[in-house]
């Protein structure tokens, strides 16, 4: 047997004799005959722990790491330092090994950190309330946009062409089903087209989505859109990336209604796309719309302060087909993961981040211009990524760089073919001024 | 008594807990960078630790969760496992945390094959052709699945099918699923047997209906043994069988979900395939399909040619995408370590031992509880607290005393067609010293039920708390922690 399954011979014929049977097989009595499996299922012959071991780290060898190369590649998912301390805490076992917290009593643990987590992500955004996490940045805001269709009675959404890609597509898939419209307004020089956005605007508008700082890592200016959308009777809503809000305005200050993000920079490792964590925040007037778990504080009977899951009632396990939504499992070991990240962090080493990304672009930018052949693609103010086109293949220019162990940027022209050419590079606090030289010079070489 | 602080309530200015290198290239002015208009005047109001304060801050809080790896979790429907430690080991394995997701195909095979191999593994588990890793947990699995149900039915001009049928003893992601993509939810109620209702079955399907949604063996536990029946009914008018994997655990080896006549199905792989379930999450829910609906999975599937592995983008008919990327990858490693560890044998043995454990529990409690359908059960059975009710004792009054015995409580109030519902699922990894253990607090539970029920209405009393005033957090809901509150 297994060394998972404890069940000795002599345990099972006595639970067999208990129940009243003679085998395990009498139990499954109910299965028809003709939906029996005959013999065993076709897999792989068992493993024992050595050699599964080997064959893991043989499939774990055939795949490139940033550890091993220089990762100069962003577009939604960062190379950024993950403190040790966060290891160490999400894998405490009575974390991992729990659930979801339907038995307060015995769950304070996570409930108490993802209580600190909401506050967390409110205070980086300047929102009323903060839900528990949902699955990623991309479902955060289709989820977002329904919400808005929800509370507005419209099924229109407005958004902007320079939020990711990736969650537009999955915004294009939960609409559609959901018979939501979605319109998308353009760039100019990298940021929200104003006019674009203006004569789209109607009065069956939901909802307007933007990005800051957008996919091509550019600052957008916000305030007078956000008047703009308000007037129209639509909701604002904000994708964020967490980190650059150490640095930037808080989205509530310029009017955002929703704001949601990819959480996968707070201390989550790459992981090839996953788990990573998307967070969702709200004004006071919606917070009751909110999709997923939210945390709450009350008291408990000796009058102590404790938390609970609270709003229940707008879930699926009680309102059923009337939920906000049908998340049950969100991510919750990654929201914590982003929590121990920002306390670690805190107020100054969070800012200290946002600055070297900051400081460390502007120098590869500036580098990177002085090459013949790289030119600015937009003119406008970005934060740790930045867009430069460059006179041959991005496929190829990427290739060459592999072959100095440097990650290149992401090639831009897969999804905006006007952009071709356009090399997306993404520099955190982890690189340093050595490697960005390395980086131009190896560019140099093949331009 | 104090409370305990808060991460925020520790802090204390100019304390920290990071480490950070010096800025090595020339500083530039922050607002001629960004504009002056955009710059946060404050930095957020994060907490100021020391590295110190941080992990004992935490460490004490994971202390007051009950957890698999400290206590019997029977909580129903959950598949509370054992989360093997070399599954965790394997998954912090540089060549798959450290992998970025654009990273250029032939940089990333190793990636690329598990998730191949993975699709394989879970078709032959559940007698699918095609699998999906990309959703992110059950009901994420849920909604993709009807997507692609409503997707093959537009795709052959049926797109007035506008019905999902799903049982009274469905899970609530069910209902709330088919309304995320715009079904209207008729439900069907079961049977003195626990099943599905065949005569009302037959009376609700109609050429509007695009499905039905079963969870088998079902949320109390019983098989759907008129399974071949139901299928006929729902192809036969046209719709298509949706399988809720919750409850694979129950069946691996003995019977797959694709030869019940199932069309989709969607698999908890955080449930039966022992990866953590994370205090609620990250899990992991892909979704399998029968060979007429491959057309419509979501993208990119990975293929495989001439030993090269490659994300296929081109797939026409393909309802699109549902999440970032490829899926939960880290979660998929552990779940593929934990299939290659136990093989076709050690599989079919899992579920054999849950369904052993399930009854077990199950012929041992009924005397003492009611047992409302009294039939063999698979990997999980309910019992109703109804005669303790009538004492004045409920259903969430026995979950809390069996917080003082050290269990987590099961499941309660659900299935919503039991009254006072206890929904237990032992899994195959607890020993039947722990079930007996399990066993004898729920007597001594119903006894008190009978002789002093205010005890137990006040438990839990070793807890780290006291029963929580949800009515309380619900009514003047504090959500954040705010300075000076």
């Amino acid at each position: 047997m297994s060394r998972y399954i404890p069940n000795t011979h002599t345990d099972i014929q006595e639970m067999l004799e208990k129940i009243g049977v003679s085998s395990i097989e009498d139990l499954f009595v109910d299965i028809p005959k003709e939906v029996r499996v005959n013999g065993n299922l076709d897999l792989p012959e068992p493993m024992w722990e050595a050699q599964l071991l080997a064959h893991m780290e043989g499939l774990a060898d055939k795949n490139e790491t940033i550890k091993q190369n220089t990762c100069f590649l962003g577009a939604g998912a960062y190379d950024h330092h993950i403190p040790s301390v966060v290891g160490h805490i999400v894998s405490r076992s009575e974390f991992y090994t729990s659930y979801t917290p339907y038995q307060p009593e015995v769950s304070q643990g996570t409930l108490q950190a993802m209580f600190e987590y909401q506050t967390m992500i409110c205070e980086l955004t300047g929102m009323h309330a903060a839900n528990a996490s949902m699955y990623d940045g991309a479902t955060a805001l289709a989820e977002a946009a329904k919400m808005a269709c929800t509370v507005k009675s419209k099924d229109r959404i407005l958004i902007s062409k320079a939020v990711h890609p990736q969650s537009r597509k999955v915004l294009e898939t939960y609409a559609r089903f959901n018979g939501i419209d979605v319109v998308e307004f353009g760039y100019r020089d990298g940021q929200v087209a104003m006019d674009e956005v203006e004569q789209m605007l109607s009065e069956d508008t939901a909802a307007v989505i933007v990005q800051m700082p957008n996919f091509f890592g550019i600052v957008e200016e916000l305030d007078e859109l956000g008047e703009l959308i308000h007037k129209k009777g639509a909701l604002f809503i904000v994708s964020v990336d967490p980190i650059s809000l150490s640095l930037l305005k808080p989205p509530a200050e310029y009017g955002a209604d929703i704001v949601v993000g990819e959480g996968q920079s707070l201390g989550n490792p790459l992981n090839f796309g996953g788990p990573y964590v998307g967070f969702f925040a709200t004004t006071k007037k919606l917070t009751r719309r909110m999709p997923g778990r939210i945390i709450g504080e009350t008291m408990d009977e000796d009058g102590r302060r404790g938390y609970v899951l609270t709003l229940q009632t707008r879930e699926q396990h009680i309102r059923r087909e009337k939920a906000t939504s049908n998340i049950c499992s969100n991510q919750s070991l990654n929201a914590l993961t982003a929590a121990v990240y920002m306390a670690v962090m805190g107020k100054e080493g969070l800012s200290e981040v946002g600055d070297l990304c900051l400081q460390k672009a502007h120098y590869a930018y500036d580098k990177l211009l002085q090459l013949d052949g790289v030119e600015p693609m937009f003119n406008a103010p970005f934060f740790k990524e930045f867009v430069v086109k460059v006179d041959r293949p991005v496929s190829e220019l990427n290739r060459h760089l592999l072959s100095s162990d440097i990650i290149g940027g992401y090639d831009l022209g897969r999804d905006y073919p006007e952009l071709e050419g356009g090399w997306l590079v993404a520099v955190t606090e982890k690189r340093t001024k050595e490697e960005i030289d390395m980086l131009a010079e190896k560019v140099g070489e093949l331009l | 008594m104090k409370n305990r602080p808060l991460i925020f309530e520790l802090g204390k200015k100019g304390r920290r807990a990071y480490s950070l290198p010096q800025c090595d290239v020339p500083r530039r002015n922050t607002k001629e960078l960004l504009g002056e208009n955009i710059i946060r005047e404050e930095g957020p109001d994060l907490p100021e630790v020391s590295e110190l304060d941080v992990v004992r801050h935490y460490t004490n809080l994971s202390k007051l969760n009950y957890s698999v790896d400290t206590q019997f979790y029977p909580l129903g429907s959950c598949t509370m496992k054992y989360n093997p430690k070399i599954n965790e080991d394997v998954a912090r394995l540089d060549g798959f945390t450290s992998v970025h997701p654009y990273q250029p195909e032939d940089t990333v095979q190793g990636a690329l094959e598990l998730l191949y191999a993975m699709d394989g593994m879970l078709s032959e588990i559940t007698g699918m052709d095609r699998v999906s890793l990309q959703p992110a947990a059950g009901a994420h699995g849920e909604l993709t699945g009807l997507m692609i149900i409503k997707a093959y039915h537009e795709n052959r001009g049926e797109g007035h099918r506008h019905k999902i049928i799903v049982p009274d003893s469905a899970h609530g992601t069910n209902p709330a699923s088919a309304m995320m993509v715009g079904y209207d939810v008729v439900e069907v109620k079961s049977d003195d047997r626990g099943c599905v209702d065949i005569d009302t079955l037959r009376d609700i399907v109609d050429n509007n209906v695009a499905g039905l949604m079963l969870t088998n063996p079902n949320t109390l536990g019983l098989f759907e043994e008129h399974i071949h029946e139901i299928s006929q009914i729902i192809h036969d008018a046209g719709g298509l069988l949706y399988y809720d994997g919750a409850n694979l655990n129950a069946i691996m080896g003995m019977a797959r979900p694709g030869d019940m006549g199932f069309d989709v199905v969607h698999l908890n792989i955080h449930k039966t395939f022992s990866t953590p379930h994370g205090g609620g999450g990250p899990g992991s829910g892909p979704v399998g399909v029968k060979q007429d609906l491959i057309p419509f999975l979501p993208v990119p599937m990975v293929e495989k040619e001439d030993n090269r592995y490659y994300f296929d983008y081109d797939r026409p008919l393909s309802i699109g995408k549902v999440k970032s990327f490829y899926g939960n990858f880290n979660v998929l490693v552990k779940a593929y370590a934990y299939i290659l560890s136990m093989g076709a044998k050690g599989l079919k043995e899992a579920s054999q031992n849950a369904v052993l454990n399930a009854n077990y529990l199950a012929s041992m409690l009924k005397k003492y509880y009611e047992l409302p359908y009294d039939r063999y059960c698979m990997h999980e059975f309910v019992l109703s607290a109804q005669p303790q009710k009538e004492k004045g004792v409920s259903a969430m009054d026995i979950a809390k005393g069996l917080i003082d015995y050290g269990f987590h409580p099961p499941t309660v109030y659900f299935p919503m067609i039991v009254r006072e519902a206890l929904m237990i699922e032992p899994t195959e990894t607890e020993s039947k010293e722990t079930l007996d253990r399990f066993i004898e607090a729920m007597i001594e539970l119903a006894k008190m039920a009978d002789e002093d029920p205010d005890k137990i209405k006040g438990a839990p009393h070793k807890a780290p708390m006291k029963r929580l005033d949800e009515t309380r957090a619900a009514r003047h809901p504090v959500l954040k922690w705010e300075r000076d509150s």
